[in-house]
């Protein structure tokens, strides 16, 4: 649809029940209960065609899908990464937080432990699926992957360090921050 | 003329990507622009639109590997042409600058004859070409069997955790080693030697599959945290790779003792570390080891690898599990170093805040069951280590000291060995040096 024009730039912010998705780069090995176990525990697991290794989303956690047709210097496929960890350094620099980048790994990192996973796909410079950050996340269901393939590696949330904050509060700072990043005008329209 | 379909750039500092999907088989008719194949890079997954419209002639790199950008992945041409079918090598730049030009061509050609997707020779020919030599063919010079069987990402993480790629066997095609694999090395640490694959590969045919536990009411189950999978596979793959053998040694702790009670103050101004029995026991294990070098070594297949700096590595027990942080070069290290790093790792492993090449590299494990009271333990090797030291708790024994009674404070280790490169004497050797260093500490080294 945005490919047609029949839809301008769009970027959904929503909140999954408990689910796993794989990517594209997933390894059964980092889903690490079985069908019945996930089943007992509310969750279900699903193939996604978006690119890294398996994740996890649920309550408390804001998933972005931005639909952005790139153009001229933005078809970067990682330089389009790049900004996606800015957008939410950014956010979570508003609420005292502070998120680094790993040289090898993508994603946002407090310390070794990641607060948000970010996986994309492009398809004519089309961007789809996006990022997951952890606002208030039940992190136990985090113990049910490896996250994003990533082994030795933790997870955390701003609520685990401490920062009690809506996601609607949360959103808000997400919104401004595509905004300037992205250079690109958000209106918000709410579907809840 | 054929067009050739390369590896796009999906970006200034991407050099790479993987062909995840053909969308399009040989033979199949493709519109320009029409969506030809996936790629996966890092975290981004593409689409990429044919650059022309024609027949898909060949396909020269399957799904699942991984190439340079502008490598050529496939050709398009009119249904019935060869494709190259192996005979068009070598490309030049030629044909990529004609591609750019070729469509318009390309396009009216393909609108008429789309009927049979053409003699089909096309298709073993195909893969002939896409396949490279296979990778355990051991044809070539060494370094060319590492470039086939990896991606220069995979080979930047070998070179940092000298890993030796040709030693792997890779889930990619044919055997090509992934990230996932050299990360899974990396981590667990397991098979530096190729010979644990076979090693814990042939018993476990011999091993009958044990019947499910039975679960009755009032159980509870849970699935075991990615921590405790991990100790499980690795302490399985530790006791079908190394035939164990145990030694233990009593030692006297007076003189340990006495200085640690007479330094330990001292000790905690200048180091801001506490000096404990371990802090003793590994500077013992150090001087050991440069006394033993086999000790200090690893087994590759055949040879054997005399490591030369010695990291130790020391099992703290965590809530979840247990965990192997690693304190590397301390040969270099003094009582106090080697107290420092033994706190900081410690604590650090305690709260989750160890880096992923910290508890990687390790050439000798310690682990003190005795911290919690134990008085022997038989350790399980860390692999690729080829032993293993447990210390015991040190109490006060009743004891026989030149024909009379005495009482004092003793302390048991035990020695885990790898019977494969470790023979008995050796390991006597290896005990019997610990123990007079311990029972002679020579006070200059506080």
């Amino acid at each position: 649809m945005r490919r047609s024009g029949k839809i301008v730039d769009t970027l959904l912010l929503v909140e999954h029940p408990h689910v796993v998705t794989k990517g594209s780069g997933s390894s059964d090995a980092h889903v690490l209960v079985n069908d019945e176990q996930a089943a007992a525990m509310g969750l279900s697991v699903h193939e996604t065609t978006r690119g890294g290794d398996v994740t996890y989303h649920g309550p408390g956690q804001i998933v972005g899908y931005p639909i952005f047709q790139l153009e001229g210097e933005e078809r970067d496929a990682h330089e389009y990464l790049r900004r996606l960890e800015e957008v939410i350094i950014r956010s979570l620099s508003d609420f005292g937080i502070e998120g680094t980048r790993d040289g090898e790994y993508t994603g946002v990192w407090v310390g070794p432990n990641k607060i948000a996973a970010i996986g994309v796909r492009l398809a004519h410079w089309i961007t789809s699926h996006g990022f997951a950050l952890n606002v208030s996340s039940d992190l136990r269901y985090f113990e049910t992957i490896v996250p994003c393939g990533i082994e030795g590696r933790g997870v955390t949330s701003m609520a685990e360090l401490g920062v009690r904050a809506s996601l609607d509060k949360v959103e808000d700072r997400l919104i401004a921050h595509f905004a300037d990043v992205f250079g690109r005008d958000m209106q918000e329209a709410k579907i809840r | 003329m054929a067009t050739d379909v390369i590896m796009p750039q999906m970006g200034e500092s991407i050099a790479e990507g993987t062909v995840t999907k053909w969308l399009k088989q040989v033979g199949d008719t493709v519109e320009r622009d029409e969506p030809l194949f996936e790629i996966s890079t890092d975290k981004v997954d593409a689409e990429i639109p044919s650059p022309t419209a024609g027949t898909l002639l060949e396909i020269v790199v399957p799904e699942g590997e991984t190439v340079e950008i502008q490598t050529i992945v496939a050709r398009i041409g009119e249904s019935g042409e060869s494709g190259g079918g192996g005979s068009t090598t070598a490309p030049d730049k030629a044909p990529e600058k004609e591609a750019e030009k070729a469509p318009e061509a390309a396009s009216e050609k393909a609108a008429a004859p789309p009927a049979s997707p053409g003699p089909t020779p096309s298709a073993p020919a195909a893969s002939a070409p896409a396949d490279p030599a296979p990778a355990s063919a051991p044809t070539g010079t060494r370094e060319e069997r590492i470039q086939t069987k990896s991606s220069p990402v995979v080979r930047k993480i070998a070179a940092e955790h000298g890993i030796d790629i040709t030693t792997l066997n890779g889930t990619g095609v044919h055997g090509r080693v992934t990230k996932q694999d050299i990360m899974a090395v990396v981590e667990v640490g397991v098979p530096a030697s190729p010979a644990s694959a076979p090693a814990s590969s042939a018993p476990s045919a011999t091993v009958p599959t044990l019947p499910p536990a039975p679960v009755g009411t009032g159980d509870r189950v849970e699935p075991m945290s990615r921590m405790r999978q991990l100790i499980a596979d690795h302490m399985v793959a530790s006791k079908h790779t190394s035939p164990h053998v145990h030694t233990l040694y009593e030692i006297d702790m007076s003189k340990v003792d006495a200085l640690r009670r007479q330094h330990k103050e001292g000790f905690l101004q200048r180091s801001g570390a506490k000096l404990t029995y371990t802090v003793f026991m590994t500077k013992a294990v150090i001087d050991a080891l440069k006394a033993v070098p086999v000790v200090n070594a690893s087994l590759n297949g055949t040879d054997i690898i005399y490591h030369g700096d010695i990291n130790v590595g020391m099992a703290v027990s965590l809530e979840q599990g247990l965990i192997v942080p690693v304190i590397k070069r301390a040969q270099d290290l003094s009582m106090e170093g080697i107290a420092r790093s033994l706190t900081d790792l410690a604590t650090r492993a305690r709260s989750r805040k160890l880096k992923p090449d910290e508890v990687a590299g390790s050439t000798f494990s310690i682990t003190n069951p005795g911290s919690y009271g134990g008085l022997i333990g038989m350790p399980v090797i860390n692999q690729p280590n080829v032993a293993i030291l447990g210390m015991g708790k040190v109490e006060k024994r009743v004891c026989v000291v030149d024909d009379m009674i005495a009482i004092r404070p003793k302390m048991y280790v035990s020695l885990g060995y790898d019977h494969r490169l470790i023979d008995g004497a050796t390991a006597e050797q290896f005990l019997s040096t610990i123990t007079k260093t311990l029972e002679n500490f020579d006070e200059t080294a506080l």
